[in-house]
């Protein structure tokens, strides 16, 4: 069983990937700093504040959120985790982004190589809906199924 | 987004291929939130969030490298968060090899930001807009800062206009002097979506309000009142203090860019009520919602009952009427507990300038003797690595407590454990 959702493109691409579900606000720098410092291949959240996240491997995944959170080194960080490739599959917001995941997924996609797509706005339901594990595909023009 | 001719020339690659990137970078920002056009940035210094020459991040130094390579400097000097390194601040011998390696790049980083546009080498602090650090914007003007804290305060406090810009994000608005018009830059953007009603029995911690406030609203723009009971109606040094560590907790703990407070706060004093929106929802704080709060931050030491090794005073950094009122308060703690020193090594952190004037200061002797030690480094820079993880450090800055193992405890506590009860 399936659902689609539709949101808005930030950035564009396509991917399929595992989902990787923050229902709180994503600390951008608290969740990347240890493990892009200290070279962890799976690059695991080091945020202790976020219970849904807290050293789960997040490279490679569809990491699904409602918006980030806190330092205004987080578009940075992103950018930094982009350059490294060691970025999340995609990034997928329930809300209209935020300023500093929108600078990291901008600055990635103009300064970097990396691919990930950002698509953003995809509503309430969305993240009610999709769970750890599960396939989400990212097609064109924002639209997210989840499976 | 409808471009200058003089902006789109340069998207066009009138000035080199960087400096269309830059633009690029920028209007590609504004059009994520609908910006219309772009605004010139108004004020006469800039802040950049990135003050760390971090190893890893050799992404951002090859980036930066393009930039002056290509003579895209900054058109507006600039200051530069805290330090990351002061051999004063007591580390092992293992700690300072980690260090080391960590830090390495960061004679290059410095080079770069001087090249780029940094004001001066004390330049270096994230309460830049304290009058010792030299950058104070005027109320109204534009900004292209980051750094969580001096938004909220540029914006609350001052009254001057900046969103919560990413690090490198900020220094291009700085390159290109323009930024996007849009969210707190726009008069509508800055209106209050959420009233905050404090009915507490005393004036909260700061650091523990903020916190609550931020995990409540999370990007929105608070209007709190009931604070201008405890803080009066004017913007005194220690209700500006009081106000620093309140917006850096709510910006770390949750992503404030703005906030009004009651009778105080330049926009609410004009404007009132008026700026608050329709049907916006009210979030009531009371001691027990306090309680509450403070009482679900994780801890992640190993042993919970261990005995801590150091404490971390100034994140954001101290304010010159903190560090006095605190040199008081460290000696008075002292003096009732019978010693001399205080049982915890301790740090208080502050801007270079507030420094300088704090040491001229009959202050500086008297904290000295207590044995705290007085640094301007960045006390979360000092926790970022695996040694420091597993130090068990306490601090009463919830921003430090967001984003490292510190464990929070309010001021008065953490005054009785420096002065007296040493675990």
């Amino acid at each position: 069983m399936s659902k689609t959702f539709q949101g808005r493109v930030v950035t564009p691409g396509e991917t399929t990937a595992p989902a990787l579900v923050s229902h709180g606000g994503f600390n951008t720098l608290a969740s990347y700093q240890m493990a892009l410092m200290f070279g962890d291949k799976q690059v695991k959240c080091g945020d202790q504040n976020n219970p849904d996240l807290y050293k789960k491997p997040m490279i490679g995944k569809a990491l699904c959120l409602p918006e980030t959170i806190g330092s205004t080194t987080g578009g940075m960080v992103l950018y930094t985790a982009c350059a490294m490739g060691k970025q999340p599959a995609c990034l997928l917001f329930s809300k209209p982004i935020d300023s500093l995941a929108a600078s990291g997924a901008i600055l990635a996609a103009n300064w970097t190589d990396a691919s990930m797509p950002v698509v953003d706005s995809l509503g309430e339901e969305f993240l009610q809906y999709v769970q750890d594990g599960m396939t989400v595909t990212v097609g064109p023009e924002g639209r997210v199924t989840v499976e | 987004m409808i471009l200058t001719k003089e902006q789109q020339a340069l998207l066009d690659g009138a000035q080199g291929e960087t400096m269309a990137k830059v633009v690029k970078t920028l209007v590609m920002y504004g059009e994520a939130f609908g910006a219309e056009r772009m605004v010139p940035v108004t004020s006469k210094y800039g802040h950049t969030v990135i003050s760390f020459g971090i190893g890893v991040m050799k992404p951002v130094y090859e980036l930066y490298d393009q930039l002056l390579a290509a003579g895209a400097v900054s058109k507006q000097p600039f200051s530069a968060d805290p330090r990351p390194l002061d051999k004063n601040i007591p580390s092992s011998f293992l700690q300072d090899v980690v260090f080391k390696f960590m830090y390495s790049q960061q004679d290059r980083y410095e080079d770069q930001l001087r090249k780029l546009g940094l004001m001066d080498d004390n330049a270096y602090t994230c309460a830049c807009y304290l009058p010792q650090a030299g950058n104070v914007p005027q109320r109204g003007e534009v900004l292209s800062w980051a750094e969580s804290s001096a938004v909220v305060y540029a914006n609350s406090v001052l009254g001057a206009r900046c969103n919560r810009n990413s690090g490198i994000i900020e220094l291009m608005g700085s390159i290109a002097g323009f930024v996007p018009e849009f969210g707190l830059l726009t008069d509508d953007g800055r209106k209050a979506d959420w009233v905050v009603e404090l009915r507490t029995s005393r004036l909260p911690d700061a650091q523990l309000l903020g916190s609550a406030v931020g995990m409540k609203v999370m990007e929105k723009v608070p209007y709190v009142k009931g604070l201008d009971k405890w803080l009066g109606t004017e913007l005194t040094e220690d209700a500006c203090a009081y106000l620093k560590d309140f917006g850096a907790a709510a910006a770390s703990n949750g992503s404030v860019g703005l906030y009004h407070i009651d009778h105080l706060t330049p926009e609410a004093v004009d404007a009132g009520e008026s700026l608050v929106r329709e049907n916006a929802p009210v979030y009531v704080v009371d001691d027990a919602e306090l309680a509450r709060i403070k009482n679900g931050y994780p801890c992640i030491w190993k042993d919970l009952n261990a005995t801590p090794k150091l404490c971390f005073m100034g994140c954001p950094h101290m304010t010159l009427s903190q560090l006095k009122d605190w040199t008081v308060r460290v000696e008075e703690g002292l003096a009732a507990a019978g010693n001399k020193k205080v049982v915890i090594p301790t740090v208080f952190t502050t801007a270079p300038g507030v420094a300088k004037e704090f040491r001229q200061t009959e202050y500086a002797a008297r904290l000295e003797a207590t044995g705290v030690v007085l640094s301007t480094i960045c006390p979360l820079m000092y926790m970022n690595n695996p040694l420091s993880k597993k130090m068990p450090v306490i601090t009463s800055s919830n921003k430090l407590r967001t984003y490292t193992s510190a464990r929070f405890y309010s001021d008065e506590e953490i005054l009785a454990k420096i002065t007296r009860e040493g675990k």
